[in-house]
């Protein structure tokens, strides 16, 4: 199962339990996010996937567990204290700064950092994530693909270690798809823990080094895309579903 | 044991109406999302319809009672519903906000119009009766006002639960998905909510009136009294009607033993000013009991266009436009409208520091004019009644503390809440410091005198309006220059969406803080120059009233703008001028016209100044900053 026990796990997640109302949304979680991959954190519709993140980036306070960046437990962290140990998040439902162009959206995250960004420039990020639209268009009249690539370039924007990206391909075409999927790769590579929710078993099979498979609130398995692929729960719960083709 | 009997007794009464003014406004909240702030205007118009129905005409007090409650209170719900609430439904805080102090500004208005100032009083429901328990005497109209409460909270109960328009209601606030499935149309179970709403607002206020035997009725009094309702609406979290019940009573209670114990453990001058003291920091504490706002991933895309930024260039050609052009305007007048002219201008900085705070960041204050009334104090004190530069110096950063303090608890609240927290310092800073002799002298006035320029008199009224105009001219840009650095980039960031800027790493509450004092430190140099008009500050200046009408003018003009706050500030000299000018109808002019413009609103969010055809058309050059089209936007979900 344990793919690389080289790297410390940047991102430890334990005994995560949350509830609305009566609601388990998430039982018992607990996993490891390590540098230089990317990991998958799929699961059906209701799941407890974006739950899951809102924990993680400290929107959302667990009722029990705990979770460490880097060996620290930031349980207790407000978001903008966890942001500056190096994670960056993108929504599911878009959270733009509406009024405020593409470029300054991004600028927006570079001025976040001590080094106001160094020599990462906006419109830099833009072209790397591939946004086409004139970065001077105000992001609330971008389309949703359009919108979403913003999103990543701002979180990238403060140099994040761990980078949590909340169905990133939703609004992408399938060559957008492939690109970003390149994109996360390349972070990878240049040794950030990349944590992706994504819906497009395709792209996810393809581009992570290990995939948690998440339902009803609780993780029924951890292993390589082959491993995953062969998970006889797995295929039950989810992948039967997100394999058909009219689904996809 | 008599003297806690008899303030019981008085506690509960009073507890017993506050709930159902609570009552009253949590219905309309749950079932329409509108926070009602007219609500007390409500029960001050129902109080003095049935004072001329019982006093004036000398109508039969069961045909008035029966007009106010079952005829004039429903049909005007059902008007404002019908002409204003129901384009507000599921807008943002701000602007339903606005929409209901503009309808509270309205009614206040046509009530100065209808009942020109003179001295009226309600008789008691059975007046004289009363019964006798061992000392202590307990009138009809007492026991009336307790059982009125009793009958209304378990008739609302049994209609809640038993009638279909009442389940339908509950169901609004439990699972409007459910409600949708019922087949109960929401915009029906809303129009109940604003009748059930006004019908309990009504009642309250016909209850209240005869209590006024010594002040007789009054219109600010009266809507303010009613502003004691919203501390009991909160302990009840704004949904629970038992709580809010219970939070009324314990309010009543607490004021009543205020009243009665309080004098001689506390400071002389504040004895008189307990039973208006105590609900406000009731309502504070009340707020501060409330969990603080997580921040959460909404989802919501700001969607209207922001208006357009002027260059450093484009403003500063802008400001010198307006300073010649008021330059222009002082050689030309004198007089009143000249001195109201300058104090215009020194609300438009007032103004400013609003687009800073609200325009821009997002954050409600309904407690700017306290900030200003703090400016032109501290400049009296180091100035020694005169003013100086060391006296703004000090002034600003006096405001800045004040403002970064309040803004602490302030913080974890957010949209309505906050706006009740700063209208609760609002009134406790009005009624504990600005209307007391033991700070302010006398008869309520700051002597300020008129900041030096080297080599330029100001004492010419001609020459100080036009220093006025340099200071907001300046001012304007400044704030330009804000919205156009990093940390302008910040606050509309913060505005649109606070999860995104706090996991980029940015403190919301520290931004929130800075934008806070800085918006303060602005208004205190209003303040500063106000009052340097006059040559002396009021405590009448900085009535929440005063201060809720230049919340509201800004925002009609377009409280995003630079040029929204100059003719906002301006709108609030030249209204009443106006009014002064006219026969006897013009007394309510500023409130009746508030209305109409936030009627406007209604439909434009951005103000006057975001109207598309206005801004297609008219470029109002440099200072200006005229919203572009709002545009139909990309659906993003
Ligand atoms: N704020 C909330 N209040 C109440 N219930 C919630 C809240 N947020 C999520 N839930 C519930 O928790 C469960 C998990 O939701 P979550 O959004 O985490 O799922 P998800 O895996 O991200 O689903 P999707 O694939 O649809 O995005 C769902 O049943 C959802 O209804
Ligand atoms: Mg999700």
């Amino acid at each position: 199962m344990s793919s690389d026990s080289m790297t410390s796990p940047f991102l430890e997640v334990r005994g995560v339990s949350v509830t609305f109302g009566g609601v388990a949304a998430l039982t018992q979680v607990s996993l490891d996010v390590r540098p230089g991959e990317v990991t998958g954190l799929i699961g059906p519709n209701g799941a407890g996937k974006t739950t899951l993140f809102n924990v993680i980036s400290g929107l959302q306070r667990p009722d029990k567990g705990e979770v460490q960046l880097v060996g620290r437990d930031v349980t207790k962290l407000g978001p903008h204290r966890r942001a500056r140990l190096g994670l960056a998040r993108t929504f599911q439902r878009l959270e733009l700064f509406g009024s405020l162009s593409a470029r300054e959206n991004v600028q927006a995250g570079l001025d976040a950092r001590r080094d106001k960004g160094g020599d990462l420039t906006a419109q830099g990020l833009l072209h790397r994530v591939g946004v086409q639209a004139d970065a001077d268009r105000q992001v609330s009249t971008l389309p949703t693909g359009e919108a979403r690539l913003v999103e990543l370039a701002r979180a990238l924007a403060i140099d994040p270690k761990l980078i949590l990206l909340d169905e990133p391909c939703s609004g992408l075409d399938d060559h957008e798809s492939q690109l970003l999927g390149g994109l996360l790769r390349e972070l990878a590579d240049e040794g950030r823990a990349v944590l992706i929710v994504e819906h497009d078993m395709p792209l996810v099979l393809d581009i992570c080094d290990r995939i948690i498979v998440l339902d009803f609130g609780q993780v029924i398995a951890t292993g390589s895309p082959d491993a995953i692929r062969q998970d006889p729960g797995v295929q039950a719960a989810y992948l039967g579903a997100a394999n058909d083709p009219e689904a996809s | 044991m008599t003297t806690f009997l008899t303030f019981t007794i008085i506690g509960i009464v009073s507890g017993s109406i506050y709930a159902i003014t609570a009552t009253g406004l949590v219905v309309t909240y749950t079932t329409t999302g509108v926070f009602n702030f007219a609500h007390g205007a409500v029960a001050m118009f129902a109080a003095f319809s049935y004072w001329q129905m019982t006093q004036s005409w000398m109508w039969p007090t069961w045909l008035a009672l029966f007009l106010v409650l079952f005829v004039e209170a429903p049909l005007l719900a059902l008007f404002v519903e019908e002409s204003y609430m129901k384009r507000i439904y599921g807008a943002t805080v701000v602007r339903s906000l606005m929409v209901s102090l503009g309808l509270l500004l309205i009614l206040v208005g046509v009530a100065q119009t209808i009942w020109q100032p003179e001295s009226r009083t309600l008789p008691e429901f059975f007046a004289n009766s009363n019964v006798t328990i061992g000392d202590v005497t307990i009138t009809y109209h007492q026991i009336i006002c307790v059982i009125v409460a009793i009958v209304m909270a378990a008739g609302l109960r049994i209609y809640l639960r038993q009638f279909r328009s009442g389940i339908a209601m509950r169901a609004v606030v439990d699972d409007p998905d459910l409600l949708a499935m019922s087949g109960v149309s929401p915009r029906r179970v809303a129009r109940s909510g604003w009748v059930l709403g006004f019908f309990l607002a009504a009642l309250a206020g016909v209850l209240i009136g005869p209590e006024l035997q010594l002040q007789g009725l009054d219109i600010n009094l009266l809507t303010l009294l009613v502003v004691n309702g919203y501390a009991a609406a909160i302990v009840g979290r704004l949904k629970n009607l038992p709580f809010t019940f219970a939070g009324g009573m314990l309010l009543g209670l607490i004021e009543a033993y205020c009243i009665g114990y309080l004098p001689g453990h506390i400071p002389a001058a504040l004895v008189s000013q307990i039973g208006l003291l105590t609900p406000v920091i009731f309502l504070f504490i009340a707020l501060m009991l409330i969990p603080s706002a997580r921040l959460r991933a909404v989802g919501r895309l700001a969607v209207a266009r922001p208006p357009r930024v002027p260059t450093l260039n484009q403003s500063i050609r802008g400001g010198v436009a307006f300073v010649l052009a008021a330059w222009v305007v002082a050689m030309l007048l004198g007089g009143t409208l000249l001195a109201n002219l300058t104090q215009g201008l020194a609300l438009g900085i007032v103004g400013l520091s609003l687009v800073l705070l609200t325009g821009y960041a997002g954050q409600v204050s309904l407690c700017q004019l306290t900030f200003m009334g703090i400016g032109a104090f501290t400049m009296s004190k180091v100035a020694d009644g005169g003013a100086s530069w060391w006296g703004l110096i000090i002034g600003v950063v006096v405001c800045g503390i004040v403002g970064a303090v309040i803004s602490l608890p302030a913080l974890r609240l957010q949209g309505l809440y906050l706006a009740l927290a700063t209208l609760a310092f609002a009134q406790a800073a009005f009624y504990g410091f600005f209307s007391n002799t033991t700070f302010i002298a006398e008869g309520g006035a700051i002597p300020v005198g008129r900041l030096s320029v080297p080599g330029i008199s100001l004492t010419g009224d001609k020459a100080y309006m036009v220093f006025c105009a340099v200071v907001l001219a300046l001012a304007g840009i400044g704030v330009l220059a804000v919205r156009r650095s990093t940390w302008g980039r910040r606050l509309v960031a913060l505005n649109d969406s606070p999860a995104a800027f706090a996991t980029l790493g940015m403190s919301p509450t520290v931004s929130k803080m800075i934008v806070f004092a800085a918006s303060a430190s602005l208004a205190g140099i209003g303040g500063m120059l106000y009052a340097g008009q006059p040559l002396a500050l009021s405590a009448l200046n900085v009535q929440l009233f005063v201060g809720l009408e230049l919340v509201l003018f800004v925002t009609i003009f377009g409280i995003r703008t630079v040029s929204g706050a100059v003719l906002g500030g301006l709108a609030m000299v030249l209204l009443p001028y106006a009014s002064s000018q006219l026969p006897w109808w013009g007394i309510g002019l500023a409130g009746i016209l508030a209305g109409v413009g936030i009627a406007l609103m209604a439909n434009v969010p951005d103000g006057i100044l975001g109207i598309p055809w206005l801004t297609e058309h008219v470029r109002i050059p440099g200072i200006a900053g005229p919203s572009r089209r709002t545009e139909e936007l990309a659906d993003v979900q």
